[in-house]
């Protein structure tokens, strides 16, 4: 009883660790720029879609085709900001919210047209795929190893990026404030363009680490739309705090899934989230929003 | 171009502008009334489409354009005053009870919502608007009981002091009664201290707030009367279909429903109107493109969703004022002709909003 207990939390810090890096992607992209991204899930989508195209089709080894994938997602997420995100800043944020959503119908039409992608459920054969390695009496996929431990390498090397690199802590110059960065040296709009490459990169890793669980298809991006509670329960502009956001609704999700009435489960996510935004208006870790006259 | 000198305070808050305006609105109204005569069948249920969406237009154009606030689980109201009407009507309540009290549940909902949104501001609002709206989406398929699951509900249509109003025609001229009275009670509405203070909140809360109004209680008057005017055109949307089902209210619904005001054109009652033609008649005007692509291309299901995604980043884009912003400008120009600049409508500052203290 216990341990079953246990092993669905174990599967639900996975899920949630997947939850976490998309979440993770909102936050990048946020912080930066106060842009909310809705398309964050469908950049997610494209990253697993182009790495199934790469390997599933047999013609570079898994690691090479992952690491292209990423490399390729980094360049689109830089198109796709210098494309449409750019002319519209410093507009309403309603505005870019429904371009960002745009995007996103955009992306996920677009997907279900290519050919070899389309509208089918595809496999992402993984070299780590159906093993399980045994924890005393737990037993743990190793799907769900990966995942948590790549994010956990996630979380240290982009700790390191902000912490240790000239431009990680123009990033964060960024976010603090734009203008005074602006009045600091900092091109601004390049390094906003950098951040979208590096959110959008982190959400082809997540895809790719999704992919094994729930198979890559056209819809997979509205994962996206689970992973906006993670982001907003851990506070918006929070880098942990959409990691802890990510684990809270994965382990919830996995819990209520077991011991709740059918139908919880997909609302599980958006219950916590009302609850935390009713008592904490601005999420765990959030900032303050007032704006002084 | 035609000055108007106003002489008195009452010209300000006039319902028409002037004679000529007020002319040019009873021709479009007779002929909309005028309607069946000239249309087939099927492009009449489209014209009744299109006034059940301008009502939920301009119900989100009140929340949204005219207050500021986002919400993207408007669908979720339209739901509720569907299943209420749904539910009424199938245990024989007559429409004239059982519309007001769906539109009466719609607007609880609406309470509901509104006043835990009190404290929420932009993204946090929208993402707690989103998550009503999947809760209600959910609550839909499980609650078999009453809204028969993802069975859905199928209805008859409307008894309307006894006499069925069972043809197209006698649909149409019900729902454009009832989107020409909501369009009626919103211009009244704007044109009264309430309508001035939506937009006084929209424009800056704490402006807004220094001038002594009440932010909390015309946030959820917002709210609520926005969501009663959803739930009206949910009702109306049950009929027309004649059968609901919870797919029918997801968050993509949502999502269209925005996409009509900013289209349209934020902020404008005219908005609301040409937003919901042209959301009814880009899916007819796919339809025909389908007629003319390669067979490769035509019949994918991706086709659709990449053209909705991609006018609405074009709209968002080139024309963030929308079709009615457009014809403004296109009016003016006529009107200056030939001293139109560009950018003569433009907002003098554009600066960065930020949420954020410093």
């Amino acid at each position: 009883m216990f341990n079953e207990f246990l092993q669905l939390i174990l599967s639900g810090i996975a899920i949630g660790c997947v939850y976490g890096l998309v979440a993770l992607g909102f936050v990048l992209i946020y912080k930066a720029t106060e842009v909310v991204n809705f398309a964050q899930g469908e950049l997610m989508m494209f990253g697993a879609f182009i790495a199934l195209s790469l390997s599933g089709f047999q013609i570079l080894p898994f690691w090479l085709s992952v690491i292209l994938s990423v490399i390729a997602m980094g360049l689109i997420g830089g198109v796709v900001e210098r494309a449409v995100i750019r002319p519209v800043l410093g507009q309403p944020i309603f505005s870019i919210m429904m371009i960002t959503i745009g995007l996103g119908f955009f992306a996920r039409g677009l997907a279900s047209m290519i050919p070899g992608w389309g509208t089918y459920t595809h496999r992402l054969p993984t070299p780590y795929a159906d093993q399980t390695i045994a924890l005393g009496e737990l037993a743990l996929s190793a799907g769900h190893l990966v995942i948590i431990l790549v994010t956990i390498a996630m979380c240290i090397l982009l700790f390191a990026f902000f912490r240790f690199t000239r431009i990680g802590v123009a990033m964060q110059a960024i976010s603090q404030n734009q203008l005074a960065a602006h009045y600091m040296g900092i091109p601004v709009a390049r390094v906003n363009t950098l951040v979208w490459c590096i959110s959008a990169a982190v959400a082809a890793i997540a895809g790719i680490l999704l992919a094994p669980i729930t198979f890559v298809h056209a819809n997979m991006g509205l994962i996206g739309l689970k992973a906006f509670p993670a982001a907003v329960i851990g506070g918006f502009g929070s880098i942990p705090g959409a990691i802890v956001g990510g684990l809270i609704i994965g382990i919830v999700e996995a819990v209520s899934g077991r011991y709740l009435p059918d139908g919880i489960k997909d609302v599980s996510a958006y219950i916590v989230l009302l609850v935390v935004l009713v008592i904490r208006p601005n999420g765990i870790f959030g900032e303050k929003l007032t704006k002084k006259v | 171009m035609r000055f108007i000198f106003r002489t008195s305070y009452e010209r300000d808050i006039r319902l028409f502008r002037d004679r000529t305006t007020m002319g040019l609105y009873m021709a479009l109204g007779l002929l909309l009334l005028a309607l069946p005569w000239l249309l087939g069948e099927y492009y009449l249920s489209q014209a009744s489409f299109i006034a059940i969406y301008a009502i939920v237009g301009l119900g989100l154009m009140l929340l949204s354009g005219f207050t500021g606030q986002i919400s993207l689980g408007h669908a979720a109201f339209l739901a509720v005053g569907a299943y209420t009407e749904a539910w009424l009507s199938t245990r024989g309540i007559p429409f004239l009870i059982s519309l007001p009290l769906a539109i009466a549940a719609s607007a609880f909902a609406g309470l509901m919502v509104g006043l835990p949104a009190l404290r929420l501001k932009g993204i946090y609002l929208a993402i707690a608007t989103l998550a009503f709206g999947f809760i209600i989406e959910v609550s839909l398929q499980q609650w078999e009981s009453v809204t028969g699951g993802s069975m859905g509900l199928t209805l008859d249509p409307i008894i309307l002091l006894g006499m069925p109003l069972d043809s197209e025609t006698h649909f149409y001229y019900l729902a454009l009664a009832l989107a020409g009275l909501t369009l009626l009670l919103l211009r009244n509405l704007l044109r009264s201290p309430t309508g001035r203070a939506f937009v006084a909140i929209r424009d800056s809360e704490i402006s807004a707030r220094s001038m002594g109004i009440g932010l909390a209680k015309f946030k959820t008057l917002a709210f609520v009367i926005s969501s009663a005017i959803t739930g009206l055109a949910g009702a109306l949307y049950a009929h027309k279909l004649q059968f609901i089902s919870p797919e029918q209210f997801g968050v993509f619904v949502s999502i269209e429903l925005l996409m009509i005001i900013v289209i349209g054109g934020m902020g404008s009652l005219h908005g609301a109107f040409l937003g919901a033609v042209f959301m009814t008649v880009l899916p007819e005007l796919i339809a025909i493109l389908r007629d003319h692509l390669p067979t490769s291309l035509a019949y994918q299901p991706g086709l659709q969703p990449t053209i909705f995604g991609a006018v609405l980043i074009a709209f968002v884009l080139f024309e963030p004022a929308g079709i009615y912003g457009r014809w403004v400008k296109v009016r003016t120009y006529f009107q200056l002709f030939p001293l139109y600049r560009k950018g003569l409508l433009k907002r003098e500052k554009s600066y960065v909003k930020s949420d954020r203290l410093s």
